[in-house]
């Protein structure tokens, strides 16, 4: 049982991290398939990514109901220090999250699962917040869309394997969708709804 | 004392993080209006209290800001937000475009090509381009969730009925990435196609009526027009007459009571950088420089 005092810090400065992170966030989902490195620092329990925690305490309130995965849900530790730094409830239907984060991405659930947002209101949708193995090295993505000047190349280690062919169902439903946040310690990508994947290569 | 203390950026967080998330929302579905919590700022609606919110939320201390009003640095409106900003977060401001990593406009786009580390936050006084084609929001949500935009280009048609060609002259309705019909603001349509493929991020705040959206950079950005009417930019006929410039676009200024009249560059930042580097008008000895007095 952890108390609130073991539980791991949040943002030393919460106003200027919370801004450095969001704009490296901003930037990643502007230029979708680009690695942005998240610099502030902050605790984050065990299971959370320096990445995914930043992401957390940026974005993070009471009026955005998060939805944990099986691996982040497995000990309360997550779920308490979300609940303490940012007030955001924990949920468990994934398909009313604002925000989804996997820890182990190989479990991603169908991404019917989550929400996509109405026609009318296709921002009503869930980001899903995806911890991978590495935005660095691994098989080649190519991917254009909005944000990408003609085509742009990832090097990820990524599950699962067959991420970008769940993802043809944003081309499908477009305007409604999911985005998503890659993050691979502190580097992220985001490949928001419109991004589409043109070549996969080694 | 008891002077108030402002966070930085003078937005507490719970509200930054709020404009935050809408953000990110808009630059997923380019042209979509997100709606926000707008807040109550300390000027009133139509002094650019949306894009006040927008850069207030996307600010950090090392950004360089630079603020327009039609193209021009020194008018109040530009004047007060660049001091507010200076206040509420102590950023460094400047007047030329290419030094700025964030620039805050009314209604224009400068003329130096932007670059990939800027953003560009407009402040945006209607976002709804079918606003004035049909008052009723549920019906325009409906109309933007089935792309159903002909009433536009009848819009657009009953002008060249009445005029013989397209008058809509500024606020000229465009489709963002081939799926949203949206209004770039009242810019201008001679800033329309700087719009297309702009290397730089554009963010749109609409203070009053709570919308946020965004444009990616390196996105299609098509005004609306057809096919035997094919778009075209407007400026006046005539070249600065402060620095000569024949592609910059002109603001008319009348300078008398008979009829007499100059143009000069709205872009008072690019106008005077040309004026630096030696180009020359017809009226080169600045009117508008004043000497001082003995």
């Amino acid at each position: 049982m952890t108390t609130v005092a073991e539980l791991p810090a949040g943002f030393a400065d919460k106003v200027l991290s919370a801004q450095t992170t969001f704009r490296s966030v901003m930037d990643a989902m502007a230029r979708p398939g680009s690695v942005q490195r998240v610099i502030a620092e902050s605790g984050a329990p065990a299971s959370l990514m320096r990445g995914t925690a930043a992401i957390a305490l940026t974005l993070f309130d009471h009026d955005t109901p998060v939805w944990l995965d099986p691996l982040l849900s497995e000990t309360s530790d997550v779920a308490k220090w979300l609940k303490f730094h940012t007030s955001a409830p924990v949920i468990s239907d994934s398909s009313i999250s604002s925000f989804a984060v996997v820890g182990d991405a190989r479990a991603l659930p169908a991404l019917d699962r989550f929400a996509f947002g109405s026609s009318e209101y296709p921002d009503r949708s869930t980001t899903v917040i995806l911890q991978v193995e590495s935005l660095t090295v691994g098989p080649a993505f190519e991917l254009r869309g909005p944000g990408i000047d003609g085509t742009a190349v990832l090097r990820a280690t990524l599950q699962p394997a067959d991420l970008f062919e769940r993802l043809a169902v944003n081309a499908t439903l477009f305007p409604r969708g999911i985005d998503i946040v890659l993050v691979a310690d502190d580097a992220v990508v985001a490949i928001p709804r419109t991004t589409r994947l043109v070549a996969k290569g080694d | 004392m008891n002077a108030p203390v402002y966070n930085f950026a003078y937005l507490d967080e719970q509200t930054k993080r709020m404009i935050r998330r809408a953000i990110l929302k808009g630059i997923a579905i380019p042209g979509y209006q997100v709606p926000f919590a707008s807040r109550e700022m300390p000027m009133p609606y139509g002094w650019g209290t949306g894009g006040v919110q927008v850069t207030a939320a996307i600010l950090g201390p090392d950004d360089v800001l630079k603020v327009i009003d039609q193209g021009s640095d020194d008018t109040t409106n530009a004047i007060s937000i660049r001091k507010f900003f200076a206040r509420t977060a102590g950023v460094a401001t400047t007047t030329a475009t290419a030094d700025a990593t964030v620039i805050q406009t009314r209604h224009r786009i400068p003329e130096a090509p932007l670059h990939g580390g800027q953003v560009l936050v407009y402040q945006v006084p209607i976002p709804e381009p079918l606003r004035f084609l049909e008052p009723r929001e549920t019906e325009t949500r409906r109309m933007h969730a089935l792309g159903e935009y002909g009433l536009m280009h009848v819009k657009l048609y009953e002008d060249i009925a009445r005029f013989g060609h397209i008058a809509t002259s500024y606020a000229y309705p465009v489709k963002v990435n081939a799926r949203y019909v949206m209004d770039p603001s009242p810019t201008p349509k001679f800033d329309n196609p700087k719009m297309d493929n702009c290397p730089a991020l554009q963010l749109f705040g609409a203070g009053r009526e709570k919308r946020i959206y965004a444009i990616p950079p390196y996105t299609s950005v098509v005004s609306l027009d057809f096919e035997d009417h094919p778009f075209t930019r407007y400026r006046f006929d005539a070249p600065c007459a402060l620095c000569g410039a024949g592609d910059s676009y002109l603001d008319e200024i009348v300078t008398d009571d008979q009829g007499s009249r100059m143009f000069v560059c709205s872009d008072t930042d690019y106008c005077e950088g040309r004026q630096a580097e030696g180009h020359r008008g017809s009226e080169s000895a600045a009117p508008h420089k004043e000497r001082p007095h003995g």
